[in-house]
């Protein structure tokens, strides 16, 4: 734009530049100055041509004001400072030559409609604006809370259908809102429930630290706890949960509400503790069991130092033979007299009974002082069992054996503790049974090996870990070979060979004996027909016999002469083979009835000799009447022959017994012969044949072949 | 579902928002009583804030100018607070008609406004989102719709990254959108500094707490840590200046005649190769 040098058009560029240079500062405009002076420049002119109109449009000067406002001159600073510009410049920059009176009076009248103009497009524009801000706003919120409802709507569905009940409660303990399921479970209406207060479900079954982490959560120091917790429902019952509560916190994070989740656990826990207890407790007396037992064994072992421990072991005496005579009915209401008389024993704290099984029980004391203790226990239980009980009518007297191990916690295992227990029971039973005894660890070693091999021996019979040795039977005057004694042997897997002195006593206790006896005699009448089918007859000219002992529960045993038939029978050996050796002492003072099976195997041509001959006190005259065809010597008697020279009483004495024997038509059988002197001098006495060592140990059967052999040739 | 139902996060007016201070110091009406508190209150530290806004404004506007020029005919503007006057979308299709435009700022209440402002403008849209998720921003349905980001981008960073904590990742966010963008884009960003300030800063933090009260903190950073905001952009001359200082328009247009105020902080353009 050109403009003439000071003419109008250059001066009122300059009232526009003035105008600008005062207003800029005050302007929020992102405009540059000049940019802004270009702004004003047509507004200065609107004014300037106002200022000469003919008349006075004071409508120009509206615009002007309500022009400043849409330039971005919202400061109220804008308007007094182009006030100011005005009054001071446009008369002198626009006015040219007019009258100055006049002039000054306009441009007055256009600053006051100028700041008419100005305030009102203000207005309008504040109005505008804030009118345009609030509806923002408004949309805004419509378009979150549209957002919000469709969440809100989804998280209500959550709430209402949600099988776990969920409560809200303000930080005070104010509940709030609750679900559906949370109301079932508690069997209560809404109503009821709100306006209730946290604080009041309080539980005796509440564990310690519940409310601690209540108190813990409300007061912002914990984000969330889950306990097991019981409520009492409106009707007295017990509703059991698995209980969440979770800290809710504002987008400040200032603690809001607690939320608690909860799942009804009732009938789960009803069944645990059901299962729990027949898991622990025996269904006949409804004494703890095994189980529950070996627990607080475990427990008790496993205490702290200066802890101890007590046990009692029970079994009762003779509990098998009123099961049998009296049924099993008879026998299970008899355990359940005893469970309870032996419950009322054990009522002090840390004491407990428990039934292991059958009519074994254990009675359980702890504590510091049970070395006494356990011993008044054992006294108690054995009071208890006194008075005789009544079943079915009947009086019965119960008697019990009863094992104690009693000592320091922490030094043995639960099962090393009971096993002790047992064995010192079974040696109270062995002593008669209605005692206890008290364990000791000497009498426990005995015992383990001597109650191990018993309940080994049926199972050593089924495994064939049995074998039989034989000990030849030499002929004094020509010193031939003319049988072998049996003797047999257990090959135990753990201790190695054992003598029947180990085992055989045992069997015979148990009964075992009678099959193990029947299996010797029959590897050995199998023995007697491989040897005469080999050597025919002995180097004498008889055949090679062979001795079997026979113990007493065998003597008695009914099937003993058709079982000895039918193994000869079988094995094709004629009776006249087998000898069969009976003790002394089995056969004092036995009748007719214990003699008649002897005597059948007798008339059948089987030998039997009278064992260990000279131990038993045996009545002489009695001996015209027994089955027998020789008499074993005890080893005894030989035993003073193996020193020379020999003492001469017993060589009267033996003497005397061969004179008796074979006039008494008795054969005379020697043991234990050691030496050549022995032997010789047991010849000059008379004695028919010997065993022993100087001719050989037991052995093999291929042993006696060779000795038989060696016979034959030398 | 970051927030159960049950406690609601509404518009809530009765917070100050950046995006209405912002506007109070235009002079603009957009705004509430609790955000003219906090503008004063801002103000009573340093009352130059309504100039530095002012410089943003004249900045934004010279640097938009200057893409149009440059032949950029997408303009993306994060952080677009309220639209008042001298906005981006006016200054582009004033320079060159058809020009794109995406505004995206998170205050709800700024979108609807420019919601309103924009209606019937088919080339100008509004994207509610965040700039720590530039994910969301460009696969929102307006950036699909309006911006080719196989050709020039002008990305507008004004007055926003100072918004932003290190513990959000500005940098990260930035990298991602420069990713995004064709080469021969453009990054324009302004950003508060304690540079510049004619204050000392322990004066000037008087005002940032306000921002911290209003929890939208003011971090002050310097020139160094602005400048990594263009790692891999080429800076258009006159680089990362005062805002007066980059580009003034006309030669009557001195920056030493600006306000004081005006050349807290930086501004400044880069490309990308």
């Amino acid at each position: 734009m050109s403009a003439e040098q000071d003419g109008p058009e250059d001066r009122l560029r300059r009232f526009a530049t003035i105008w600008s240079r005062a207003v800029f500062p005050v302007t929020s405009t992102s405009s540059t100055r000049p940019e802004f002076e270009e702004q004003l420049l047509p507004l200065a002119r609107r004014l300037s041509e106002a200022l000469r109109g003919r008349a006075l449009d004071t409508g120009e000067g509206r615009a002007v004001g309500a022009a400043l406002v849409a330039a971005h001159c919202t400061d109220p600073d804008a308007l007094s400072r182009s006030l100011d510009c005005v009054d001071s410049y446009l008369v002198l920059y626009c006015g040219g030559d007019g009258d100055q009176e006049d002039l000054r009076s306009r441009s007055a009248r256009l600053q006051h409609a100028m700041a008419a103009g100005y305030a009102h497009a203000l207005r309008e524009r504040t109005l505008a604006e804030q009118e345009a801000i609030a509806q923002a706003a408004l949309r805004a919120q419509g378009v979150v809370a549209q957002a919000l409802h469709a969440t809100e709507a989804r998280f209500r569905a959550v709430f209402e259908g949600a099988a776990i009940g969920i409560g809200i409660a303000d930080l005070d303990g104010n509940v709030l809102q609750v679900n559906g399921a949370l109301l079932r479970m508690f069997g209560i209406t809404d109503q009821t429930m709100r306006g209730r207060r946290v604080q009041e479900w309080t539980h005796p079954e509440d564990a310690p630290q519940t409310w601690t982490l209540y108190d813990e959560l409300v007061r912002g120091e914990r984000e969330h706890y889950h306990v097991e917790k019981a409520f009492y429902r409106p009707d007295g019952t017990v509703l059991w949960t698995n209980l969440t509560v979770s800290l809710l916190r504002d987008a400040d994070g200032t603690p809001q509400y607690q939320l608690a989740l909860m799942e009804d656990t009732t009938e789960r826990r009803l069944l645990n503790l059901r299962l729990r207890y027949e898991a622990t407790h025996d269904a006949l007396t409804g004494l703890p069991n095994r189980t529950f037992f070996f627990e607080r064994l475990e427990k008790a072992l496993g205490a702290g130092q200066g802890q101890r421990f007590g046990l009692c072991y029970l079994d009762l005496d003779g509990f098998k033979t009123i099961n049998d005579s009296l049924g099993h009915a008879a026998g299970d209401r008899l355990l359940v007299e005893v469970a309870d008389r032996l419950q009322s024993c054990a009522t002090a704290p840390g004491e407990m009974v428990a039934r292991l099984g059958g009519d074994e029980f254990v009675a359980l004391t702890t504590g510091p002082d049970t070395e006494h203790e356990v011993d008044e226990l054992a006294a108690r239980i054995m009071n208890a069992l006194i008075a005789p009980i009544s079943v079915d009518g009947r009086d019965l007297t119960v008697r019990g054996s009863i094992g104690i191990v009693e000592g320091p916690a922490g030094e043995r295992g639960p099962a090393e503790v009971l096993r002790s227990a047992d064995i010192t029971m079974y040696r109270a039973k062995s002593a008669g049974g209605n005692r206890f005894e008290i364990a000791d660890e000497e009498a426990d070693a005995r015992a383990i090996t001597r109650h191990g091999l018993t309940t080994a021996l049926p199972a050593a019979l089924e495994r064939s870990e049995f074998f039989i040795e034989y000990q030849p039977l030499v002929h004094l005057g020509d010193g031939s070979v003319r049988g072998a004694e049996a003797l047999v042997r257990w090959l135990h897997p753990q201790h190695g060979v054992l003598g029947p002195d180990r085992f055989i006593p045992l069997a015979e206790h148990t009964g075992l004996i009678v099959p193990l006896g029947r299996w010797v005699l029959e590897q050995s009448v199998r023995q007697a027909r491989e040897w005469r089918e080999r050597y025919g007859a002995g180097a004498a000219g008889g055949p090679l016999r062979i001795n079997v002992n026979l113990s007493p529960c065998q003597l008695t045993h009914p099937g003993l002469v058709q079982d000895t038939v039918d193994i000869l029978e079988r094995a094709g050996v004629d009776p006249d083979a087998l000898c069969l050796e009976v003790t002394e002492s089995a056969l004092i003072g036995a009748d007719d009835d214990l003699l008649k099976p002897l005597r059948r195997l007798a008339e059948m041509g089987v030998d039997i000799a009278l064992d260990d001959f000279g131990t038993g006190y045996s009545n002489l005259a009695n001996l015209r009447r027994l089955p027998v065809s020789i008499l074993k010597l005890d080893r005894s008697f030989t035993q003073s022959m193996q020193q020379f020279p020999a003492d001469p009483v017993d060589l009267k004495i033996v003497e005397g017994i061969v004179s008796l024997a074979h006039s008494l038509n008795l054969a005379v059988t020697v043991e234990g012969v050691e030496t050549g002197a022995q032997a010789e001098q047991l010849r000059i006495l008379g004695c028919d044949t010997a065993q022993g060592w100087y001719y050989a140990r037991p052995g093999p059967p291929e042993r006696l072949h060779e000795l038989a052999l060696v016979d034959a040739t030398g | 579902m970051e927030r159960p139902a049950w406690a609601p996060r509404s518009i809530d007016i009765s917070v100050p928002s950046v995006s209405r201070i912002y506007d109070f110091y235009l002079g603009g009406s957009h705004n509430f009583e609790v955000d003219r508190e906090a503008a004063r209150k801002a103000m009573e530290f340093m009352p130059g804030l309504p100039k530095i806004m002012q410089a943003n404004r004249a900045f934004m506007r010279r640097a938009v100018r200057f893409a149009a020029d440059q032949g950029v005919t997408q303009f993306l503007d994060v952080g677009s607070g309220i639209p008042t006057f001298g906005n981006v979308h006016e200054i582009a299709q004033g320079v060159s008609p058809g020009a794109h435009v995406v505004y995206v700022d998170h205050d709800p209440v700024a979108v609807a406004h420019s919601q309103a402002v924009l209606e019937g403008n088919a080339d100008a849209g509004v994207v509610a989102a965040d700039l720590r998720k530039p994910q969301e921003i460009l696969e929102s349905p307006e950036v699909q719709r309006l911006i080719d980001l196989n050709r020039p981008v002008a990305l507008l960073l004004v007055a926003i990254l100072h918004f932003v904590e290190d513990a959000d990742d500005p940098y990260g966010a930035v990298a991602q959108l420069r990713d995004a963008l064709a080469p021969g884009s453009l990054l324009v960003l302004t950003h508060a500094s304690y540079e510049g300030i004619p204050l000392s800063p322990e004066r000037a933090e008087g005002a940032v707490d306000v921002y911290k009260d209003i929890r939208n903190p003011l971090i002050m950073r310097s020139r160094e840590d602005i400048a990594r905001f263009f790692e891999g952009y080429d800076m258009v001359e006159p680089g990362l200046v005062p805002m007066p200082r980059w580009r003034p328009e006309t030669v009557t247009d001195d920056p030493d005649d600006a306000d004081p105020w005006a050349f807290s902080g930086f501004a400044g353009v880069g490309r990308t190769a």
